[in-house]
């Protein structure tokens, strides 16, 4: 099962108890569904509770007075960025592409960031290259609650997290334990993401397992959950090679980083960033909706038509909506295509019609 | 009942093949979204991709057992694909094959000899 390199998680023997099944993900050995199937896990989360472990994730600290620093690296108002309040934001290259996707949450002493897996070594050295004092967080497992009874099941056993609103960040004590929590997620419910030391992890995840409207969710139904929001995932939906204005992520971009604002630029990529805002991306972003029930997977090429020599773009991101009962998917097409324009997906040679629409596919939960 | 090594089951049917999956290949799976029939009068060879099945997960392929036709696909699994999760061995049987000789089949495996090449 795991291989030689593969890391385990803290919580990996809960995870096993739960019925698990592990897959390599990012170099950890990962649970990617439970007895209940990710169809299963994906209805459970937007109509109860759901508990994942993220704890693959990087933590990182910045000293205060790393803000203007940051700022250098991503294109967002990290200055503006109240005590106690979050946002999510990407690290850029030269070309305007990502490099990553991160939350930065003002906290107590400077700046929490949570990287992703498969990146985090990689931003740390990026992030150690332009400032001084950043602190990689060891031996915090990190837990995400989501759902529309996450408030209901957190406040059980920590009361005061129920005063928390969407893109809170908020250090609250459970048993004598500091929890640093946010009240944010990957799964376009309501919900909390949890970072504690790793000797409470267990007791922590199972004092919440023991309430009934919680069940544990893997990776399979995180990523059709993520999917449905409409979020994108690095790697698949932004990478070095995608703008977060082509991605669709430029409502990130505050307004004191972008042109005529007070802090414009000064971040890597930013003409061409910038001037995608202003102007147009060569490609931009589209939610999909197949018209039959075959899903649209990454990698499926779009068409203006269906004998069209050429493809218009490519699907990042694609399968099945549980809670949409239908296939969808993210593709990246040429920004000239007109927006009420049926496309086609090359499905194993057959050329099937997809119609443009908005995101996310469900509704947001979101506690603002 | 016979069984391939692609977790497919082979049922004589008169001179017909029955074919599905095996509940060990189904609970792989996951839960089945989508599955695409072959044509009714398709001739396939051994071998050909003649299904596809989407999960919640992944596409897989089901592979035509042996040289023949398609006689009848099961049109249940395009209304209700979850069929394949719920009675994989039974109602989600996916398509008749034609064979010139059904003694072919006797180089498939027993029972046995397929719970033995999955471990179970």
């Amino acid at each position: 099962m795991a291989g030689d390199d593969l890391k385990t998680l803290v919580l990996a023997d809960l995870h096993a108890e739960l019925g698990a099944k592990f897959v390599p993900f990012a170099g950890y050995s990962m649970p990617v569904q439970y007895a209940r199937g990710v169809m299963g896990e994906h209805l459970w989360t937007r109509e109860n509770a759901g508990l994942f472990d993220v704890s693959h994730m990087g933590q990182v600290m910045l000293p205060d007075g790393s803000d203007a620093a940051l700022e250098a690296l991503v294109p967002i108002d990290v200055m503006g960025l109240a005590e106690g309040r979050q946002r999510y934001g990407f690290f850029t290259n030269e070309q305007g592409g990502v490099l990553d996707d991160l939350m930065i949450a003002r906290v107590p002493g400077g700046l929490f960031l949570v990287v992703n897996a498969a990146c985090k070594d990689a931003d740390i050295a990026h992030l150690r290259a332009h400032i001084n004092g950043v602190e990689t967080i060891e031996g915090r497992a990190l837990l995400a609650l989501q759902g529309p009874k996450a408030e209901a099941a957190l406040t059980q056993v920590i009361p005061e997290a129920g005063q928390m609103r969407f893109m809170d960040s908020a250090r609250l004590d459970w048993n004598g334990v500091e929890l640093w929590i946010s009240r944010s997620g990957y799964t376009g419910e309501d919900g909390y993401e949890i970072s504690m030391p790793d000797a409470e992890a267990d007791a922590f995840a199972r004092a919440l397992l023991a309430d009934d409207r919680v069940e544990p969710i893997g990776l399979g139904a995180r990523d059709s959950l993520r999917l449905e929001a409409g979020l994108p995932l690095y790697g698949q939906d932004m990478d070095p090679s995608i703008s977060p204005v082509e991605a669709g992520q430029a409502w990130a971009i505050g307004k004191v980083r972008r042109a005529g604002g007070g802090r414009a630029g000064g971040f890597p990529g930013a003409d061409t960033i910038l001037d995608q805002i202003s102007n147009k991306p060569p490609r931009r972003r589209v939610g999909l909706l197949p018209d039959g029930r075959a899903p649209m997977r990454a990698g499926v090429e779009i068409f203006a038509s269906e004998d069209a020599a050429t493809p218009i773009g490519v699907i990042t991101s694609g399968g099945f909506g549980p809670t949409l009962g239908a296939p969808m998917a993210l593709a990246l097409i040429d920004a000239a295509t007109p927006t009420d324009a049926v496309l086609y997906g090359d499905v194993r040679g057959k050329r099937l019609p997809a119609t443009q629409t908005k995101l996310p596919f469900t509704p947001p939960g979101y506690k603002r | 009942m016979k069984y391939t090594e692609d977790h497919e089951w082979l049922r004589l049917d008169g001179d017909l093949i029955v074919v599905g999956i095996t509940d060990h290949a189904a609970t792989q799976l996951g839960d089945v979204v989508f599955v695409e029939l072959p044509e009714i009068e398709t001739q396939v060879a051994k071998g050909d991709e003649i299904v596809v099945i989407e999960s919640v997960k992944a596409a897989s392929d089901i592979l035509a057992p042996l040289d023949g036709e398609i006689v009848e696909v099961n049109d249940a699994l395009d209304a209700n694909p979850a069929l394949v999760n719920e009675d994989p061995m039974g109602d989600a049987w996916f398509f008749k094959l034609k064979v010139d000789d059904v003694r072919a089949l006797d180089d498939y495996m027993t029972e046995d000899e397929y719970k033995d090449h999955i471990g179970d």
